[in-house]
């Protein structure tokens, strides 16, 4: 993205931010509240309509794009579970809502959908609700159904924020090792920047609306380039 | 959890004195009990006064059964539209930010605070004879001020808001997330719509459907100013009971009045049970 900047209202929540995401890359967008990430992400999604500045991907403007035919994955906070239907619907709903023609058989989004809790680990839940899950089981739910339309990039917003820090840790990692296998595209917005050090390839510090630095976790502790960052960081 | 000393075995649940918990409690039974299940009962026992015989003729006869017939008739027009006319007010204000947001939602409340009878005299003076489009009615033959058509269109009025202020919190408190998700996952506005959004509302706009619908059912001044009291034609359950209690028809009066009375307890059940309903599911998702 080029120039982005989006105000709402009076309020200037971001200001001509310039980022390139690598294909494969895990990118972490790391600051406080209130530092435009969540803003970003969104953008991104098509979730908020976009103020100045150009976006793009893989080289295709997104402008144009619905929120549906951008092709991303979007795991929320507090999950966003469908609570009327089973976690084997959930995960098959983004297959069960494509139009006809390009609609897979119902054999075929089942064991799609069966790979994707074994990928998850919650194979023998596939007819419980969301309501009798734990936090850290809806947010795996959360993932796979994300999965299921084989998005170009997967968009993550304080997904273990809602969640225990022990459980946090755990997913953490589990989410390094799902990326690790699908090498898909992933930006994940955090204001945790343990997390953001432990599994980001490369973290984007975030401050009122501008990108302070940008790189990998080693590098931006080492040599940090402006006084926000070395004071977020210590 | 809780140190409170145990007195005579009942544990205290406020620092409220008991004589004051047991005065409200009393005035509030003795409030019901006067404007709620006094009045019931006196249908109860009027009804079978002169006997089940008279009861089910006066039911059976010829002006009832066209009243009931239009009473329901109107029911069914009244309710689906509002129903539709809350989702979306209710979506809209839940959903947006918009210029005029809390005028709207005023207006919404509007039917509440105006009397029924101006709601019925204004339909007659914008769509009556000597009204605002009275002669462009006219010249096209559309009769709609004491004909049914005007009915419909005062009861819809008065019922306007139902819906939609049962709809507005629930739908405030649930959020936009789940809707959001459903469409980066790929549904169309309208699939959200019909395969999230409706599902999680179900309960809540069920509830206001049914608040619509009694007091479609029920109402009396608006439909009374506009309908002419055409007997046998323009008359609901209410204007029909009206014209029977005028006439001394007492019993065939209360005949009527039972069905409404019995519409409004099963109303209130059915009302109750939603309720708890959203209740649970409201807390679930906070949980």
């Amino acid at each position: 993205m080029r120039g982005v900047s989006k105000s709402f209202g009076a309020h200037r929540a971001l200001d001509s931010v310039d980022l390139a995401v690598a294909p494969g890359e895990l990118l972490a967008l790391l600051g406080p509240s209130g530092s435009g990430k969540t803003t970003l992400l969104r953008l991104i999604a098509g979730l908020e309509p976009m103020g100045a500045g150009s976006l793009a991907f893989d080289g295709e403007d997104a402008a144009p794009l619905s929120i549906q035919e951008r092709r991303i994955g979007f795991v929320f906070q507090h999950y966003a579970l469908f609570r009327h239907m089973t976690v084997f619907d959930n995960v098959a709903y983004g297959l069960n809502v494509r139009p006809r023609r390009a609609r897979p058989a119902r054999r075929e989004i089942a064991t799609r959908v069966n790979e994707l809790l074994e990928v998850v680990r919650l194979s023998d839940l596939g007819g419980r609700y969301p309501s009798q899950l734990s936090g850290g089981q809806k947010q795996r739910v959360a993932f796979a159904r994300a999965l299921a339309i084989e998005p170009r990039v997967l968009l993550l917003d304080e997904p273990f924020g809602a969640l225990d820090a022990r459980v946090r840790k755990d997913l953490r990692l589990w989410l390094r090792e799902i990326h690790q296998r699908t090498r898909l595209t992933t930006i994940f917005v955090t204001h945790d920047q343990v997390e953001a050090m432990e599994i980001a390839d490369r973290v984007a510090i975030m401050n009122a609306g501008r990108i302070e630095q940008i790189g990998a976790p080693k590098e931006v502790v080492d040599r940090p380039q402006t006084e926000f960052v070395r004071a977020f960081l210590s | 959890m809780s140190d409170a000393p145990l007195q005579k075995g009942r544990a205290i649940a406020t620092r409220d004195p008991g004589a004051l918990r047991f005065a409200l409690i009393a005035l509030t039974l003795a409030f019901l009990g006067l404007f709620l299940v006094a009045p019931l009962a006196v249908v109860a026992t009027e009804v079978f006064r002169e006997g089940l015989g008279a009861y089910l003729a006066a039911i059976a006869d010829p002006a009832a059964r066209s009243a009931i017939l239009l009473t329901l008739t109107i029911a069914a027009i009244a309710v689906p539209i509002n129903a539709a006319f809350g989702m979306c007010a209710a979506w809209a204000i839940a959903k947006f930010k918009f210029p005029g947001k809390s005028a709207l939602i005023t207006l919404i409340d509007l039917p509440f605070s105006v009397s029924p009878v101006v709601s019925g005299l204004v339909f007659v003076l914008v769509f009556g004879a000597q009204g605002l489009l009275g002669p462009w009615l006219a010249a096209r033959h559309i009769q709609i001020i004491f004909a049914i058509p005007g009915m419909a269109l005062a009861t819809m009025f008065v019922t306007s808001p139902f819906v939609a202020r049962e709809l507005i919190p629930v739908m405030q408190q649930l959020g936009n997330a789940d809707e959001e998700a459903a469409l980066s996952l790929g549904a169309s506005g309208w699939t959200a719509f019909r395969t999230v959004t409706l599902p999680n509302i179900r309960w809540a706009l069920l509830a206001g459907v049914l608040l619509c619908n009694a007091r479609a059912m029920g109402e009396f001044g608006a439909v009374s100013v506009v309908s002419g009291h055409i007997r046998g034609l323009t008359n609901t359950i209410p204007l029909q009971v009206e014209i029977l209690y005028n006439e001394y028809n007492i019993g065939a009066a209360f005949a009527l009045a039972s069905l409404l009375a019995l519409l409004a307890l099963v109303t209130l059940g059915l009302k109750s049970a939603l309720e708890w309903r959203v209740r649970a599911a409201l807390s679930e998702q906070r949980g």
